[in-house]
Order: C-alpha cells, then structure tokens, then sequence
C-alpha cells in the first residue's frame, strides 16, 4: 500500500503547470476572448512538443504508454489555468480510444492531430472546429468521422474559454470502429474532469487569497476577518478531502469494474462540487468585483458548470456510486476492494 | 501508487481479524461515560487487548507498544471497528499524550508512564481548558510554582473527557506572573491525589462525560513536567496536531457507520412511513458512504506521506472539520430514515443511532472548535493575516 505519487510523476505534472501557467495567463484569457477565439496554436504546438499528446497512447503507437494517474496531473495542472485547448478530451479520452479500436491507424501518427469526441451524453460537441476527426458513440460502437465529414453548427457556451458544436454526421460517411468501451471513456472523462476540477477550486481560493490579502475595509485587509476566512478554508477543506478521490480514482480506472467505476465518479461529483464551492466563495470574497467580468474568478465558475454536466449528469454519477454501495460489500475493509 | 495490500498487511489483517473475533466481549459494555463500573469494565477491556500485545501498535515495543507502521494501524483499526470492539476509554492518553510524550519525554518518562497507559492500567484525562480559557487556550490561569524538587499547582479546570473516573491528567499551567503563551508547561498530576476535587458534569445524554478540576496546593514531583519549562504552548500545539490530523478519529469508524447506515436505509425505505419515496434520503445514504470513504483516502495518503518523511501540517485542521461534519450528517440521515421512530430510546442491544446523533453534536466543539480550526487553516495554510 503506497499512496505516494514518484519523483517523475511530480516533476512531469510540474513541467505541464509551468508552461501552462506561464502561457496561460490573466492577459492571455483577455487577449483569446476578446479575439473571440478559444485555441491557441503556438501553446497546442508546446503541448505537442512537450509529449502531453502522446502522454495516455501505448508505445506501440509511439506514445509514452503511461496511466491515468499520470494524466490526471496534467489535467489538473490545465484546470488551475483553465485551459482552452482540448488536451483532455482528444489526448485523455479519444486517442486511446482509438488506439484500442484501430491500432496503427494512421491519424495516431500525427501527435498534433486533435481528436474530438462526443458521447451520446453530450448535446454539443467540445473544439470540434479545430478537429482532425471526430469520434461519435452509436449504439455502444464507434465511428470516426472526417472534419470534411461532419456539418458543424456552432453553439453558444457560457464559458468564454471553450467552443462546442451541434454536429451534423452521417455513419455512412464515417469509419465504423465497432462495438468500443465507452464506459472506460466515461470513467477517464470522469476521472480527468475531477482532476480538472481539483485545478479550478484551488485557482479560485487562490485568486480569493490574493484578493483578501489586499483588499482593505474598516482599515484592515478583508482577509483578516473571520466571516471571509471561514468561506476560503471551507472550500479549501472541500479541495483536501477530493483530492485523494481523484487520485484514488485515477489510478483505478485499470481495475474496469464496479469499484473503480463508482470512485471515478466519486471523484467527479465531489472535486466538481469543490469547484463549484470554490467558485462561488472567491466571488463572495471579492464582493462587487467579484460580480464583474473584469475579475478573472467567474471563468473558473464557468468551466466547472460545463463540466458538471458532460459526460453524465451528477445524478447519473451518483447512481453509480449507488449501484457499488448497495450492490457490494461495504466497510473499512472493503476501501480498495476489486472484483475477484 | 500501489493501492493494494501486500501479502504481509492482509496476513496481518487475518491475524487482527481472527484474534478479535476470539477475544471482543458478546455484549456490548456499559459506556465507560455513564458509571464507574462502565469505566473498569473498560479497563479490563484495555488488559485483555494488551494481553494480545494490541495495546498501542504502532508504539515501540520497549513503551508496551507493537512497532507497527502507520498503515498496520489503519489495518488494525479498520478491524477493530469491524469487530465491534468496544470504544478505548484511553484515548485521550493513548492518542493525545502518547505521541507528544513519544516526542517531547525523557527516557526515563517514558519508560514510566507509556507501558501502563498502553495497557490500561492508568487511564488519562486532558485538562487544558478553563472557565477563561476555552478556544482562547492561552488565557490559563491555573498556576505551577516551583518549590525545591517540587511544583505546586492551583486552579480550575474544566470540560475534561473522562476525568471523572481517570487515573491521571495532563494539564497546561503556567508559571505566576507570565502572561499569554509564555510561561506554560504541561504538567501530569494524579486525580485521586490530595488537594484534588473533581465534580462530575453531566453531557447533553445525560452521561457524565467530563468534569471540572479544582487544584488547591497539589504537589507533584519535577519528573511530572513533560519538555522544558516554559515550553507547555508549544507541546500542546504538538497533541492538538496528533489530535486533529490522524489519530482521534481513525477512518473505520465512519466506515462502519456508514455501512450501517446503508443496510438501515435498505431495511426501513419499503416500510418506515414512505421513506422510500424520498429520493434525496437515499441521494444522503450516498453522500454518508462517499464521505466516509474521501475521509479513509484522505488518512491513507496522509499515512503514505508521514512514511516517506512528511510532518501533519496545518492542514490537520480540514481533518477535524471534515470529519466533524460528516458524522452529524449521516447520523441526521439515519434519524431521518427511522422517521416517526426516531425519537425513541433503542432497545437494548439495537444500533445507537440517536445516542451517535447526540454524541456527533459535540464533535465541532471538542479538540478545538471548527471556528478555530477554520482560522487556522485561513491563517497557517492559505497565509490570510491574523
């Protein structure tokens, strides 16, 4: 038993946070939404560069053949910049999908290539406009559509930093992949959108931290009070008791089964509602400012609500939970339980 | 990241598991709070678990502990709660003072006060607090002067777990004339020693939980005081970290409970007044188990750290609050499941849902109330001004 992550996974996760963070930045988010653009080329071509792409895709593809838990981290890390290119969903979910499905095809050889993807969950398509291919979900198959393939019809998002699509398809048109497990995608979106989630909550309190530190009513800095430092260590603690989850959830995901499906979505419901908390407390926190589209806190408030309702409700990730809970064995023996 | 036991912890498991099942009483014990013959019966308890070296496992062998390592503990409290066994009336020594003794003790202290605290023989109580000094810890009044090899103490006591029936207290006083945090030590005294009065309290259940402490001219010898003079602020700050951070309240549990409480919702949604038609009771059953689970994850990864070297931080703070605050609600969802039932006394024997209510009531108070913990973890984690 051994809940500590390596020396190699932290440094990779802080290779991500640092060009992340140092691309990524309160100026950049000002600079794409005011092009009206959610992708930039240059930091997609760093990512790329830096082997994110290639991160989840086993070495027989040419990818680094590493888990869930090692995504995660880069995931989380794009949650604290609230990242608009679809690393996650083409690099963390589709890409190995494919690779599953048609090992050696031949738009796995382009790291650069993006691949959207739409579950039958989801009404919209995410980034689907600067898309190589989409993969879409059909009675339990998959088929990979060309972007040349696909009529695609914008639609408007609340969260600036993002770009989704009603998508016009024809199987006919479309490479038929066969039966294919979207119940793994579904625990490894469950999974990323958490660990993006952890990134946004402790983004939030740490823009609300700054702003406390500062700001100054009644001659002393507003974080100096009790009613504004119980908002921020709440949602702090909420961040402190997800955060293990997500772990625990990201490097289960391998196991395929009741237990580790229930924790993927454990870990969803639990890190999106920190966010969420997050969000909503660093507005309070910064009071009228935190109400005005100048502050940068309501983008974090944004992307947790988009990804609160992809790729199942919560409703539907807490019947999983459900469906573990009275359908197992239960108790303080059973934490890392497995089937047989 | 290996989240699977290794051979030796689930060898380990069956050997705590099957030694339980052997030695753990048929009848549950009279709570060690409600009389004095709960209280020995408890004590026996403690011999019996010391005579299978389970007294404290993770202590050294040489102070009547096990040598275990942090993840054994987890193993053998999660049986431990399994079992049913009854609740450590030493916790306080055990869980509180033990680690800070481990830290702060010299040898010889340790030598003399650990092995019998670890079997039960004496039983300890905390007295920190005052009529003046609750949350506010560093307004202690009571006073220690030094006379010759001696100290003589003074004061008030008061909202001190078990001290009604306890052997020993550690207390915090501090020198006459200091002020503040400075000038603290923390001192052990007997409870049954001359110049000592202790008066029951009575809890919101009715036991007598804890008691006040008057200390009028109490002479204990120099060996009793635990570090350096002076230094008592300091030390506690240490307990109130074991306190809150790991191992008060270890994740069993609530893992029990919230199996528990899983299988009350199962029996009672098709019978208990309509409970079933309510989907949000049964959504509560689900939060209760996921609680209990974030709150094992979380000690699991605290203990993977702590072996690699790490120190509990301020962070301990979200423990006690997370903690806390699971425990009252999945205890009101369970008094919600009983619905017109809940308000009646159990029958002997039955799961004590509405005395765990009760008792969960007092959890955002004791060890430091979540208000402070709040502060803390505003001022010493996220670095908000004091």
């Amino acid at each position: 038993m051994d809940f500590t992550l390596t020396d190699e996974q932290q440094m990779f996760a802080q290779t991500a946070a640092t060009l992340f963070g140092d691309t990524c930045t309160p100026d950049h988010w000002r600079k794409m939404m005011e092009q009206g653009v959610a992708f930039a080329a240059d930091r997609w071509a760093q990512i790329v560069e830096n082997g994110f792409t290639l991160l989840m895709l086993p070495e027989s593809e040419g990818g680094l053949g590493l888990t869930e838990l090692d995504f995660a981290l880069i995931a989380q890390a794009a949650g604290y910049v609230a990242l608009p290119e679809p690393l996650v969903e083409s690099a963390g979910i589709a890409a190995p999908m494919l690779a599953a499905l048609s090992p050696g095809h031949a738009l796995l050889a382009d790291p650069a290539a993006i691949i959207a993807i739409a579950p039958a969950a989801n009404p919209v398509v995410a980034s689907a406009d600067v898309a190589s291919a989409i993969l879409f979900e059909r009675d339990g198959r998959a088929y990979l559509a060309r972007a040349d393939a696909v009529f695609l019809t914008p639609a408007s998002t609340i969260d600036p930093l993002r770009r989704v699509f009603r998508v016009a398809w024809n199987p006919a048109d479309a490479e038929d992949l066969g039966p294919a497990d979207w119940t793994l995608a579904t625990d490894r979106a469950a999974v990323f959108a958490a660990a993006q989630g952890i990134g946004l909550a402790q983004r939030a309190v740490d823009l609300a931290v700054a702003y406390a530190r500062d700001r100054q009513q009644f001659g002393k800095p507003i974080g100096s009070y009790q009613a504004v430092k119980h908002h921020l260590a709440s949602a702090q603690t909420a961040i402190e008791f997800a955060r293990p989850v997500v772990t625990a959830a990201a490097a289960s995901v391998d196991q395929r089964d009741v237990y580790s499906r229930a924790r993927a979505s454990h870990a969803r419901l639990v890190a999106l509602e920190a966010a969420d908390q997050a969000a909503r407390a660093a507005i309070q926190v910064h009071g009228a400012m935190g109400y005005s589209w100048e502050v940068d806190v309501h983008l974090f408030l944004k992307r947790a609500l988009a990804l609160t309702g992809s790729w199942g409700t919560p409703a539907f990730h807490r019947a999983r939970v459900a469906h573990r809970l009275f359908n197992r064995p239960v108790g303080p023996d059973q934490t890392f339980a497995r089937e047989a | 990241m290996r989240l699977e036991y290794t051979p030796e912890q689930q060898a380990f498991r069956a050997e705590v598991r099957a030694w339980l099942e052997a030695h753990v009483p048929a009848h549950p014990l009279e709570h060690y709070d409600a009389t004095r013959a709960g209280f020995e019966a408890h004590r026996a308890w403690e011999a019996t678990l010391k005579s299978g070296d389970w007294g404290m496992v993770t202590w050294p062998k040489e102070y009547g502990g096990r040598g275990l390592d942090l993840i054994q503990w987890l193993i053998f409290e999660e049986e431990y709660y399994r079992s049913g066994a009854p609740g450590r009336v030493n916790q306080n020594g055990v869980f509180l003072l033990g680690p800070t003794l481990m830290e702060f003790g010299t040898h010889e202290q340790k030598q003399r006060f650990l092995p019998p605290m670890a079997s039960g023989e004496e039983i300890w109580a905390q007295a920190w607090s005052e009529p003046q000094a609750g949350s506010d810890l560093a307004g202690v009044r009571a006073t220690a002067t030094r006379d010759g090899d001696d100290y003589v103490l003074n004061g008030h006591k008061i909202w001190s777990s078990r001290a009604a029936f306890a052997d020993w207290a550690f207390g915090l006083f501090r020198e006459p004339g200091s002020e503040r945090h400075k000038g603290m030590s923390l001192i052990f005294f007997r409870l049954d020693q001359p110049g000592v009065t202790r008066n029951p309290i009575r809890k919101i259940n009715g036991h007598v939980g804890f008691a006040e402490i008057f200390l009028e001219d109490v002479r204990v010898p120099a060996f009793n005081l635990l570090g350096e003079e002076g230094q008592g602020w300091h030390i506690c700050m240490a307990t109130a970290g074991f306190e809150r951070g790991l191992m008060l309240r270890s994740p069993a549990r609530y893992q029990v409970a919230a199996a528990a409480l899983a299988d009350l919702w199962q029996s009672r949604k098709e019978t208990s007044g309509g409970a079933g038609a309510d989907p949000a009771l049964e959504a509560d059953v689900v939060r209760a188990f996921m609680n209990a689970e974030a709150y094992a994850l979380n000690i699991y990864q605290t203990a993977s750290r702590l072996m690699a070297g790490a120190k509990i931080g301020p962070e301990a703070s979200t423990n006690k609050i997370f903690w806390s605050e699971m425990d009252i609600h999945l205890h009101q969802t369970a008094l919600a499941i009983l619905g017109p039932d809940a308000e009646l006394l159990p029958e002997p024997g039955a799961h004590e849902w509405l005395d765990d209510y009760i008792f969960s009531l007092a959890g955002p108070i004791y060890a430091g109330s979540n208000e402070i913990q709040r502060n803390i973890i505003a001022e010493r984690m996220l670095g908000l001004p004091r």
